[in-house]
């Protein structure tokens, strides 16, 4: 056991769990309205919402998982890079847009809007359950993230005693979500970004210092990749179809969208596009933590020990600490506000959809507080009961499920055009074609292209599997348009995509 | 707002392509060659393009902000 390590970790713990209990006050709201508990009010200016999402976003599982990548496979890791590049001028074009039409209409999720673009609940329903199933792993993966440290700090009783740590994480987690909603993980992710900030600056500084410089790293890594330290050319399409497809995805899953809805402004979603970059440069130097490891001489079976006994075997035990606490609690603020969103969905689209149609706008919040503390139950039983493998495997699934979200909510944003019908056959097919792509690789992200397409390459299967769907949803619009199958009701206005508030 | 200006607003945001160019082809950058005290080409030229993208993005921003 590393005590030195583990009373700091226990240190900054106590010091969020706190934080995430007094933040219910933090800009006093009604916490009995779901705007209030879901979306903190959407009152969240530029800096909050910096942290927010740069905290929601830049993951614990990606500060453990893109390193060993790097660790284990080489170059293609790097794929997050231009992913979280390209992101962002597509959130400066497309967010303000959705914006403006949750704002004036009142929508508290993606399907909300889809619903009312296009008049049909059951496509809403397929977008809310899309987002939930993807974010259901992608909680269960952040226990995998704190797990890795926990671990790297001692803490590996086996059975209950093992999982114990964790699951008091969670509850305490759980609680003051319950008790704050937004609040607390915006007011968390804070002291979390700002403690990446510091393990980050300090370790690409001290690191290579230790190592002899960046070229003995890389030398090290080329060592041990041989040619995949750099992208060979069978990789091009795998690493730009992932980078394309991920940067897609993101911002349709329901916790990327909280924090788009719970900006105050169109403005606010702009200037962060040019400012959430950062975060994404701190991740390829996270990255190449990988590559550091390789040097350092770690040796691991598993590349998620990669990083945590790098910190280790580089910095004095109390600095690994706070190293570990800024992961630590790196997942409890993804953790957190997935949770609120899957609520959100949950309650907005299927219970008082479908369950209680004449509910109180008390029971609306309440229904979210306790589907918030179910979701992390369950993510929690998953990684307890199950394993982690099948959590992994279940991410990438929610990864190519969510983007086929895309033609209902992002086409949407452009145009009504699209049959509602066709959106939803071709959103099905896409789900089934994706799943079985996924399932016949053995939970491999990439798949042939048909017909000797591109001499055998292969691209993501998420990507593929969207342009499936789009295709269904086109060419069968032509067709109900041709038979005289009306669209929906569209509830929006042409000036509702540019209201400013 | 007249017509003209906002299409003229409107091209600025052509910038907002160039990331997509430069980082979704690699072969413009799968290379070993010219390092960079020590990085290869393949990962500084990336790390540039974290950063140019942003400057991009604020430009544009700036460029089409409204004047009210």
């Amino acid at each position: 056991m590393n005590w030195t390590a583990l009373t700091v970790f226990l240190l900054f713990f106590l010091f969020v769990t706190i934080l995430g209990f007094v933040s219910a006050n933090w800009r006093k709201g009604n916490l009995e309205l779901l705007d209030e508990w879901g979306l903190g009010g959407r009152r969240f200016g530029t800096i909050v919402t910096w942290f927010l999402l740069g905290g929601d976003l830049y993951t614990a599982y990606t500060f453990i998982a893109v390193p060993a990548s790097m660790y284990g496979k080489g170059a293609i890791g790097f794929f997050a890079v231009p992913y979280t590049i390209i992101i962002y001028p597509f959130v400066f074009v497309v967010m303000p847009k959705l914006w403006s039409v949750a704002k004036k209409h009142g929508y508290v999720t993606a399907s909300d809007f889809v619903r009312g673009r296009y008049g049909s609940s059951s496509l809403a329903l397929a977008v809310a359950i899309t987002g939930i199933l993807a974010t259901m792993p992608y909680i269960a993966l952040q226990l995998v993230g704190m797990q890795a440290v926990l671990e790297a700090m001692g803490l590996t009783g086996s059975g209950l005693a093992g999982d114990l740590p964790l699951i008091i994480a969670f509850a305490v987690l759980a609680i003051y979500t319950y008790n704050s909603g937004l609040r607390a993980p915006a007011a968390i992710a804070i002291v979390k970004d700002l403690m990446i900030y510091i393990t980050i600056i300090v370790a690409i500084i001290y690191i290579p210092y230790k190592l002899g410089g960046f070229g003995p790293i890389f030398d090290a890594a080329a060592a041990k990749h041989k040619a995949a330290v750099v992208l060979g050319a069978k990789a091009y399409a795998p690493y730009a179809t992932l980078a394309l497809g991920s940067a897609l995805a993101l911002f349709l899953y329901p916790h990327s969208l909280t924090g788009i809805f719970s900006s105050s402004s169109r403005e606010v979603i702009k200037r962060n596009s040019a400012l959430l970059p950062a975060y994404s440069f701190v991740l390829g130097i996270i990255a190449l933590l990988g590559f550091m490891a390789i040097a350092a001489g770690v040796n691991v079976t598993n590349g998620n020990d990669a990083v945590p006994q790098l910190f280790l075997r580089m910095f004095p035990d109390w600095f690994s600490g706070f190293g570990f606490a800024a992961i630590g609690i790196g997942a409890l603020v993804p953790a957190a506000i997935m949770s609120i969103a899957a609520a959100n969905l949950f309650t907005r689209n299927i219970y008082k959809e479908y369950i209680n149609k004449t509910c109180t706008e008390k029971q609306e919040s309440n229904v979210a507080k306790w589907f918030s503390l179910l979701v992390k139950i369950g993510a929690l039983a998953f990684i307890i009961l199950i394993n982690k493998q099948d959590a992994i495997n279940l991410q990438l699934l929610g990864g190519i499920w969510i983007l086929q979200t895309l033609p209902a909510v992002v086409i949407g944003l452009y145009t009504n055009w699209l049959n509602r019908w066709a959106l939803l056959i071709g959103w099905f097919v896409a789900m089934v074609w994706g799943t079985y792509m996924a399932a016949s690789t053995s939970f491999g992200n990439q798949y042939k292209l048909p017909f000797g397409l591109g001499a055998g390459t292969t691209i993501y299967s998420g990507l593929y599997a969207l342009i499936v769907n789009i295709v269904v949803a086109v060419v069968l619009t032509v067709i109900f348009r041709v038979v005289g199958l009306k669209n929906g009701k569209d509830e929006t206005a042409e000036q509702d995509y540019v209201f400013e508030g | 707002m007249t017509s003209p200006s906002k299409k003229a607003s409107r091209l600025w945001y052509i910038l907002l392509l160039i990331p997509f160019i430069a980082t979704l082809w690699p072969p413009f950058y799968a290379g070993n060659e010219p390092r960079l005290a020590g990085i290869p080409y393949f990962y500084w030229y990336q790390f540039l393009w974290v950063i140019i993208s942003a400057i991009l993005t604020a430009i544009v921003y700036f460029a089409t902000k409204s004047k009210t």
